[in-house]
This record gives C-alpha cells, sequence and structure tokens, in this order.
C-alpha cells in the first residue's frame, strides 16, 4: 500500500507504452493514452485495431506484455480491487446468466463487489434498471432479452454504483435509434455530472455529437490523440466548383496554389488550405470562367478518420 | 454527493460480504434446473436401488448374508450406505465434475467472468469462494443419496437398530450418526475431486471440456485402482481408500484407511487448488 493516494490531476485514464502480443501478433503497439479528468473521451478505430484488448488491459482483465496504465491516478492491475468500485464498464458486449432475470443478474453482480451495501442492493438495482427503461423488463429472464434490453442491461450494470469513470465498449451495438438517443443522452447527462466517460465506437457520427477527446487507434498504435477541436483542424476544409470549363479552372487553381485541385464531375475540386474561398471566385471570373456552383465542403470526422488511418471500417489483420 | 463518498471501504462487514458472494454462488448452483434435475437422478437411483432389492428379496427371501447390499433387506438404514457405495464411484463423481465445469470455464464461456472480475471481485477470492461453493456441492450430493437411501429403506425395509459388519447390535441413532460420518468423508473426497475439476476449469472455456477431462480423470483413477498389477500405484490415488467408508459399519470403527483417506484428499485439494490459483491468478480473460 506504498502507492501515494491519487491527486485529482492525474489523468482519468492514463498508459504509457502499453504494450500486448497475443502469440507472435502484436495487437496494441506500445500506446500512451491521455484522458483527461472529466473528459469524453471517443475511442475510435477499424476492427481488429486493439481497442477491445486495450480496454481489457485498463480494467485489468488481461496483463500487458509492457508499459503501464493507471485509472484514476491508480495503477492497473495492482489497484484493481481498490479502484474499480469507482469504475463502470461495458466490456465488448453484454453477459448475463441467461436463466436469471435482470434483477438478479445485477444482484449477482453488486455481490461480487465486496464493497458495495447489500442493504441498499435491491433499490441500487432499481434504479439502475429504470435509468436504462428496463424497469419493466427486471424480473424476466435474461434469455428472453433482445439485443438491445440486453446492451441497457450491461449499461445498467455499469450504473450500479455512483462512478467516477464509465468505460463504455460500443454501447450502443444492437439498439434502435431511439435507443441510441436515449443512450446518448445518458453519457451526456454523467458527463455533466463530471463523471469521465471513454467510449469506444465504430460509429463516427455518434462519436462526433458526444465527444470532447478522440483517440484513434490503427494496426495497434494510437495514432491520434486529443481534443476533438484540435484534431478536426488536421483535416483540410475542402470544395467543390461546378463549370463548364473544368481544364482552365485548373490552370487557375494552379496558380492559386491549391496543390491538390482534381477534376471532377461537371468540375473542379480540392482543399482550400490557406487559399480564401471568395479569392478563387474572383480569379475565377477574371479568367473568364463560369462558375454555377461553389460549395465549401466541411470535413466530416470520417475524413478525418480516413485521412488518420489510411482506410474505411474494414477489418484490419 | 461524490463517488468517493459513497463506495467507501466498509471493513466492518468483510464477514457479511463474503457470505452475501457464496450465497450469490449457491443461489445460482442451486437454483439452475440442469442442476437440480442432476439432484433428483442422485436421488432416484438410490430408489431404484431399493426397488430392485425389494424385488429380489422377496423372490429369495435367504440370499447370502453378510454384504451391505442383503443387509438392506433386513434394515433400511444399510441403503443410506449402499446407495452411497453405488452411486461413489460414477454418479456422484460426475455432478461434481458438472459443478466444476460451470465453476470458471462456465463463467468464461458466457463472458459473465470479465463483469465479475470488474465488479470487481479479487481472483483469490472469487477462486476460494468457487472452491468451497464445489465442497458444499459434493456435500450436498453425498448426503442427497443418502437421505434418499434413508427414506427408500425406511418406506421399503423399515427401520429398527442394526447390526454392524463386526455382528454386534447399535441403536437408530448411532446410525444415523454413521450415516452422516460417511456423508462428511465422501464429501471430503469429492471436495477434492472438485479442486482437480476447478483447476482443469481454469485451463479452458468450454465448461462441458472441463466437465468432461473431470470426469475422465475420475474414472480413470478408478480403473487404476482396480488393477491389481498396479497395487504399488493405490495409495497414492484419491479415490482409493473412499469405498473404505464402509469401515464406518464396524464396531469399533477402522479409522486407519479413513484417516489417511483424510490427508490424501486433504493433499490433492492442496495441490490442485494451489495449481488453480497459478493459472488463474494471471490469466488474460479474453472471454
Amino acid at each position: 500500500m506504498a502507492e501515494p493516494q491519487a491527486s485529482e490531476d492525474s489523468p482519468a485514464i492514463g498508459s504509457t507504452a502499453l504494450t500486448k502480443r497475443f502469440g507472435r501478433q502484436l495487437v496494441v503497439d506500445a500506446i500512451d493514452l491521455d484522458v483527461p479528468r472529466g473528459a469524453v473521451y471517443g475511442f475510435i478505430g477499424p476492427n481488429g485495431s486493439g481497442k477491445t484488448t486495450t480496454i481489457r488491459m485498463l480494467l485489468g482483465l488481461v496483463r500487458p506484455d509492457g508499459g503501464e496504465c493507471s485509472l484514476l491516478g491508480r495503477s492497473m492491475p495492482s489497484a484493481a480491487t481498490d479502484v474499480l468500485p469507482r469504475v463502470g464498464a461495458l466490456v465488448e458486449g453484454p453477459a448475463f446468466h441467461p436463466y436469471l432475470s435482470g434483477t438478479a443478474n445485477l444482484l449477482r453482480v453488486d455481490a461480487a463487489d465486496r464493497r458495495s451495501d447489500p442493504d441498499t442492493a435491491s433499490a441500487r438495482v432499481a434504479a439502475a434498471l429504470d435509468r436504462v427503461g428496463l424497469t419493466v423488463a427486471a424480473t424476466k429472464k435474461y434469455r428472453a432479452y433482445s439485443l438491445g434490453m440486453r446492451q441497457r442491461l450491461g449499461i445498467a450494470a455499469a450504473l450500479l454504483q455512483p462512478r467516477d469513470l464509465l468505460v463504455l465498449d460500443e454501447p450502443t451495438n444492437g439498439l434502435d435509434p431511439q435507443g441510441t438517443r436515449e443512450v446518448r443522452h445518458l453519457i451526456a447527462e454523467l458527463a455533466a455530472d463530471g463523471t469521465t466517460v471513454f467510449v469506444s465506437s465504430h460509429l463516427l457520427a455518434e462519436v462526433e455529437q458526444l465527444c470532447s477527446h478522440l483517440g484513434v487507434m490503427r494496426a495497434g498504435k494510437l495514432v491520434a490523440q486529443g481534443p476533438m477541436g484540435e484534431l478536426r483542424a488536421l483535416t483540410a476544409t475542402r470544395f467543390r466548383m461546378r463549370t463548364r470549363d473544368p481544364q482552365p479552372a485548373l490552370a487557375v487553381l494552379a496558380n492559386l496554389g491549391v496543390a491538390d485541385a482534381v477534376l471532377l464531375d461537371g468540375g473542379v475540386g480540392g482543399s482550400l488550405g490557406e487559399v480564401a474561398p471568395e479569392w478563387i471566385v474572383q480569379a475565377m471570373v477574371r479568367a473568364g470562367i463560369t462558375v454555377a456552383e461553389f460549395v465549401q465542403v466541411t470535413p466530416t470526422l470520417e475524413d478525418l478518420f480516413v485521412q488518420l488511418t489510411g482506410e474505411g471500417f474494414d477489418v484490419s489483420g | 454527493m461524490s463517488a468517493a463518498d459513497v463506495v467507501t471501504p466498509r471493513r466492518s462487514r468483510p464477514v457479511r460480504a463474503w457470505f452475501r458472494l457464496l450465497g450469490s454462488e449457491l443461489g445460482l448452483v442451486f437454483g439452475r434446473r440442469r442442476n437440480r434435475v442432476g439432484v433428483g437422478v442422485l436421488f432416484g437411483l438410490v430408489v431404484l436401488v431399493g426397488i430392485a432389492l425389494k424385488v429380489s428379496a422377496v423372490r429369495h427371501p435367504r440370499s447370502s448374508a453378510g454384504d451391505l447390499m442383503s443387509a438392506v433387506a433386513g434394515n433400511g438404514i444399510f441403503l443410506g450406505f449402499a446407495g452411497l457405495s453405488v452411486e461413489i464411484a460414477l454418479f456422484l463423481p460426475l455432478a461434481v465434475s458438472v459443478l466444476a465445469g460451470d465453476a470458471i470455464a462456465g463463467e468464461a464461456n458466457q463472458g459473465t467472468l470479465r463483469y465479475l472480475l470488474i465488479a470487481p471481485v479479487a481472483r483469490g477470492r472469487l477462486l476460494v469462494m468457487k472452491a468451497v461453493s464445489l465442497v458444499i456441492g459434493g456435500l450436498v450430493g453425498a448426503a442427497v443419496v443418502a437421505l434418499s437411501g434413508l427414506v427408500t429403506g425406511a418406506v421399503l425395509f423399515g427401520v429398527r437398530p442394526l447390526t454392524t459388519l463386526s455382528g454386534t447390535q447399535m441403536g437408530i441413532g448411532d446410525g444415523l450418526l454413521r450415516l452422516l460420518l460417511a456423508v462428511a468423508y465422501l464429501g471430503a473426497g469429492l471436495g477434492a475431486l472438485s479442486m482437480i475439476g476447478l483447476f482443469i476449469s481454469t485451463l479452458t472455456e468450454q465448461p462441458i471440456a472441463a466437465t468432461v477431462a473431470t470426469a475422465m480423470v475420475s474414472t480413470l483413477l478408478w480403473i487404476l485402482d482396480a488393477v491389481p498389477q498396479l497395487d504399488w500405484l493405490h495409495p497414492w490415488l484419491l479415490v482409493d481408500r473412499w469405498m473404505s467408508f464402509i469401515d464406518l459399519l464396524r464396531d469399533p470403527v477402522f479409522t486407519d484407511r479413513i484417516l489417511t483417506g483424510l490427508w490424501v484428499d486433504a493433499a490433492y485439494a492442496a495441490v490442485f487448488l494451489l495449481l488453480a490459483w497459478l493459472r488463474f491468478r494471471n490469466k488474460d480473460v479474453t472471454s
């Protein structure tokens, strides 16, 4: 117990050179996570990029082969039993006993934590079920739950105690649009209360709406990390211009210094960079080129993602 | 109210927390329909044996006396012992193997293991809790068999003061006490077997595989114990002294083999619980 008490300015999640290999495959390659307290941190990456293995290491389920990690300022996995009561987690989908009811399953999880108060267990279970809208299905057997209900029960288990940190692996997996919206509200609500939320997802739109910070994994490496605004600035705003004279237009763009100007169907396009859109239009008009339409395209998170990982959401070996 | 206030350690209640977890586990084990059916099977087999003995006793009222089975016809209490001797070689070990397969491998297979561990429960604590629950499971199995023998025997043959295997007389109360001791002795043996099962259960994520492997180990031990050429090995086999529970029916009780048997049980249990811990302590939970 020589470990110093965690100071409040230590990150909610931190790691240095965290590494894991399964056999000869390097699954997580020396990543340095830094999740500030109070952040809603989106952890994204293609399937197989090492997100879940990272989460398992953070929670002490899998032992790192190298590096260190900490939760709420306490080293993992050595401080697991001290720090995990303050951490709620959903890891790789929900998992419960099929022949127990939702309530009975949550009571079992609660019984496993020796610090939880047995006197308040029923009330806490009922409150958690209510929070995810499962009250009506509380006595139903887990086996009879739909995929969305199972997911909700998994989130309820993470909310059995007031938490300082929530680690949610694909929290909206299997939920209908209504459920997805509810979970998004729930996360925003928890974050507003000061809970740090670490959410892995492959739904970029979801991450875009929810998160204040972003970490991007690619083939076991953390290729980018930081506040959402800073990362988004990495992606240049693009434009699209409709014209009947695309070839001369390209020449004008080249003169203006638009390096990546390309020929599009019915026009030209490129990224704005330092060039202001009004300069382009002005230059076009001066060169006698018709401008039928000029559209500035704000980059989506997906553009950023593709730029960072160089791929779509394919499984990376 | 911050999270830290609410989950402040309540060290004053470790005992209560411990029993809460064990209670949850036992509720899970005995609440499961498959396990209840198993208990019914253990019970029913002894009833079948009782009926078979009743039928043969009617046909051959004076069969060869002296052994346990024929003693049943004269006194229902003996069916408790006879039931144990019938089920200890296969059915009780099988029941324990099923529970042991569920213990870790079953939780891993369902994915519930990861949620227990992040609840959190310390790995050592979880393993000890599973071990205790398995020992209780074995004891309950043996008790069910003895109880079934007692009830069936009382109904079919009546209960009266019994004649020990040494020929002396013993009161009903004394007889019941010895049956209880037999249950405890075999419970210890089954408990040791379940530690082998617990170890195997930490090796796989397939409960069936763990169950089959444990049952195979048990059966192999019985087979080895039955090969006369291997008599040098017999004292080291877990099951070698299990049938010695019959010595409880002698007057005075032969305690030599029973006490040695308990030591062997303890040694097996300690070794395999340690192996289970070494394996489980740092195991990557990837299910």
